[in-house]
């Protein structure tokens, strides 16, 4: 029998993890997160570490985002939300990309489903550029919000302005409705300036430490910032949201800016569709 | 907070990286070979961080250091991964 949460002891604060790759993760840390005082877990598509081999798989996959994963996470009091696409990693292909493309309106219908993502680059290939326009028509045609996954180190920066220009020629989708995530201190402004909510993720190595995520909050504000923990199968903390709001607290900040930043700021993106209704 | 309340807070773990950037350059020291584009933008950054920034924030400034800085789109993926600096124009 699973184990299931009835009373969880005063959490220390509520908060929504907008972007896990809970497909990676065991069931025991739905519950970590449970009892962080995690109210919603958003999953975007991704790449599962290997190319998958037809659209099939990706079939099977949005069947597993859509029905499968919030079941799992139903049984620790969490409400599961997804984002759908072919993940930049595998848009080289740009024929297998179109097969899974007119996979997603049908799955649009289920309500966990907040829009596209996480769409973007991966190495800044004319591929992935036209895959990533894509995905923003479908976005545009069914009305969808946008998740954006920016490009890893050396191609973040490049990426991020390949993909501004993208979005900034699609003038059906407002940019309010499209965030760009995994920003760091010399990406975070131009996506700001564009008009786009940002992400951060906070990975101990190759993208945001808790200390700089609060660095960027003081410097740049925090009004269209949220920060994620991006949990996969590779390196990361599932545990990250939590423990930045501990660094937030550490620097003296008050407990409302925490809230802001942890619960209402991505509440206040997600609400832009209508899928999304926090119990 | 001000620079001592910062100072207290995050001293002892700076000078702990700090100790370990050290020792990671003594170790790629001791190995021998040749160095890669990696290690010169890492040479390059820590050139950066001990200059007078002018009010440049260092960590943007590492970061734009290692980025590459050209706009066109290559003609294909060459592979997935990113090494952490940018190797030049393949």
């Amino acid at each position: 029998m699973a184990r299931t949460i009835t009373a969880t002891p005063s959490p220390p604060m509520r908060y929504i993890e907008p972007h896990a790759h809970m497909v990676s993760r065991v069931t025991d840390d739905y519950e970590r997160l449970a009892l962080a005082g995690c109210v919603a877990v958003c999953e975007p598509a991704f790449w599962a570490g290997f190319d998958r081999s037809s659209a099939a798989g990706f079939y099977d996959y949005f069947r597993q985002l859509t029905v499968t994963e919030p079941l799992r996470a139903a049984k620790y009091g969490l409400q599961h939300y997804c984002w759908l696409c072919i993940n930049p990693k595998e848009s080289e292909d740009v024929k297998l990309a179109t097969e899974v493309i007119e996979l997603i309106p049908p799955f649009i219908k289920n309500t966990n489903v907040l829009g596209i993502g996480e769409i973007g680059l991966n190495k800044n290939s004319r591929n992935e550029l036209k895959v990533l326009e894509m995905h923003v028509d479908l976005a545009a045609r069914l009305g969808q919000l946008v998740l954006v996954h920016t490009p890893h180190l050396e191609d973040k920066l490049k990426g991020t302005r390949l993909i501004l220009d993208v979005l900034k020629n699609e003038r059906r989708l407002p940019p309010e409705r499209i965030i760009i995530d995994h920003v760091e201190e010399h990406t975070v402004r131009l996506v700001l300036d564009a008009g786009h909510w940002a992400g951060m993720t906070l990975y101990p190595e190759t993208k945001c430490t808790a200390a700089r995520a609060v660095d960027i909050l003081e410097t740049v504000g925090r009004e269209k910032l949220w920060l994620n923990s991006a949990c996969d199968w590779g390196v990361s903390d599932p545990l990250a949201v939590p423990k930045a709001a501990l660094e937030i607290k550490r620097r003296g900040h008050p407990e409302a800016q925490i809230e802001d930043v942890l619960f209402n700021n991505p509440k206040k993106f997600l609400s832009q569709s209508p899928n999304f209704k926090l119990d | 907070m001000n620079r001592r309340q910062l100072l207290d807070l995050y001293f002892l773990e700076a000078r702990g990286k700090l100790i370990d950037l050290a020792a990671f350059l003594d170790r790629i020291e001791r190995a021998g070979g040749a160095d890669d584009h990696r290690l010169e933008a890492f040479r390059a950054a820590l050139h950066q961080l001990t200059r007078d920034a002018g009010g440049k924030p260092r960590a943007e400034t590492v970061l734009l250091l290692m980025s590459d800085p050209t706009v066109e789109p290559l003609d294909h993926a060459p592979a997935k991964g990113a090494t952490g600096a940018w190797p030049g124009p393949v």
